[in-house]
């Protein structure tokens, strides 16, 4: 598993990248109410807002951590968005995305890395 | 998250050790470094708070006694409100005008004693609130800021046995009435009033023993620390406005739908600041008026959203918004043009480019349950 600086994190299986929200994100977030995931079929750029996390208090964006296609959209947090709190870093995804480069996720953090990022903050 | 910058000074409340203590996440509100959540998250404190008791500290609001002669009257030539006719021991919703008839801003002023009048103004204005009731008082009554007091509030079903347990005169007062009572060893000004829409007091307190009061309430299992996130959410379904986001210098009380604070002798004597703009808005009806909309699809419609028809013609913007944990869906308050008020009435609220279908619902989106003497 890889992650951004955003707290989005991905995982790669062949060609294609499951992204969703870091258990950091989800924890500072607090009690997620609404999730809008992306369309499949959309053509998302690495740092493009490509789904929205809402919180009782907060609309906030989620980044493309990667370029490429929506290939498949998560439903199960649209219609139950508390499973991002549940379960940010498994069942809690948002979609799945077919790389266009996939060296774009050779520049993203390791878990130690994203870790050591979490104390700066 | 909002970040606060690291240069600011921020003022702190006589609670906010006891916020940090108990692991709130702190945020800037007002120019206070104060409680925007606390370890439970905010649905799960404004759930607990519709159900039990929720403890608040709100004293970030300004507190101020006003003495002389004659404060009554004076005071209340800047509202349109009757201070005069205020009994000892009760306690009124009003606001301060501009000229033109705009909200300076709102306030709760009660007569606890025989010692002039007791305000509550919000934490944002205080100082212009103060700087315009004391040119108004000039030569008839003082305004003396009482920066030595904290104020907190418990608010919910549970509220009214909790604090009664520790001052028992509490139980006199029904909704809207004030008196300066004795409770938790020290004087104390409580009013039966709040902003969630649910029984509850305010209740003022010295300074030096406010968290001694703080944490003898928490350690009563019906009682939790609600942060300011769940006090937004609580008075967002109790339909009640906020300053600088519902109400603001702009916004006169008809369109806000507060008629119910103006005063029939004053609407009468038309003697109050902006009085031409409201008598003709109370006659002829006003352009706008604030009504509910609860978001019956999509994202929660958030301050600023825009409110169309159903052709798509914008007809209004809301003004706060967000998700209900009670309804379990996205409901908000937005000024529209009276022909679109009456509930029922199909709208759409567009939310990131999105038209989401939307309906005017009477206000409150959830019950009152305030608990008035006979």
């Amino acid at each position: 598993m890889r992650f951004t600086k955003d707290h989005e994190w991905v995982e790669v299986a062949g060609e294609v990248a499951t992204v969703g929200i870091t258990a950091y994100a989800a924890e500072q977030l607090g009690d997620v109410v609404f999730v809008e995931t992306p369309d499949v079929g959309r053509q998302v750029k690495a740092g493009d807002s490509f789904a929205v996390v809402e919180s009782v208090k907060a609309a906030s964006d989620v980044y493309a951590p990667v370029s490429g296609e929506v290939v498949e959209s998560n439903g199960e947090v649209a219609d139950a968005p508390e499973t991002v709190n549940a379960s940010p870093e498994a069942a809690g995804w948002f979609a799945k995305i077919k790389l266009a480069n996939p060296a774009e996720v050779d520049a993203l953090m390791d878990r130690p890395a994203y870790e050591a990022f979490l104390q700066t903050l | 998250m909002p970040d606060t910058p690291a240069d600011k000074v921020l003022k702190t409340t006589p609670l906010t050790e006891a916020h940090v203590a108990l692991g709130a996440r702190m945020v800037e509100f007002a120019g206070y470094h104060m409680p925007v959540q606390y370890a439970d998250g905010v649905l799960k404190e404004h759930l607990w708070t519709r159900e039990h008791a929720g403890l608040f500290d709100v004293s970030h609001m300004g507190q101020a006694r006003l003495r002389g002669a004659d404060p009554l009257a004076a005071f209340e030539a800047l509202t349109p409100s009757d201070f005069r006719g205020l009994k000892a021991g009760r306690q009124r919703y009003s606001m301060l005008l501009n000229p033109a008839g705009g909200i300076v801003d709102d306030l709760m002023a009660a007569r606890p004693d025989d010692d002039g009048l007791f305000l509550v103004v919000n934490g944002a204005g205080k100082d212009n609130d103060y700087r315009l009731v004391a040119e108004a008082l000039t030569g008839q009554a003082e305004v003396e800021r009482l920066e030595d007091r904290a104020l907190i509030a418990l608010q919910g079903p549970k509220a009214a046995a909790v604090l009664q347990a520790h001052a028992p005169e509490a139980a006199a007062l029904g909704f809207m009435e004030a008196r300066a009572i004795s409770g938790f060893g020290t004087e104390l000004i409580v009013s039966r009033s709040g902003y969630t829409g649910e029984d509850g007091y305010e209740v003022s307190i010295p300074a030096e023993v406010a968290a001694s009061v703080w944490n003898t309430l928490l350690g009563d299992e019906r009682v939790r620390p609600i942060g300011l996130g769940a006090r937004d959410s609580l008075r967002l379904e109790a339909g009640l406005p906020l300053y600088g986001h519902d109400l603001d210098e702009g916004v006169s009380p008809v369109e806000a739908g507060l008629t119910f604070a103006l005063s029939k002798r004053r609407r009468e004597a038309a003697d109050f600041p902006g009085a031409a703009r409201i008598r003709r808005e109370l006659d002829q009806g006003p352009s706008r008026l604030r009504v509910g909309l609860k978001v019956l699809e999509g994202a929660p419609a958030r301050e600023g959203a825009e409110v169309a028809d159903e052709a798509g013609r914008v007809i209004g913007r809301v003004t706060s918004g967000g998700f209900s944990p009670t309804l379990r869906q996205g409901i908000a308050l937005a000024f529209v043009p009276p022909a679109h008020s009456e509930p029922g009435a199909r709208l759409t609220v567009i939310v990131r480019g999105k038209a989401q279908a939307c309906e005017v619902q009477a206000l409150p989106f959830v019950p009152h349950r305030y608990v008035r003497k006979p």
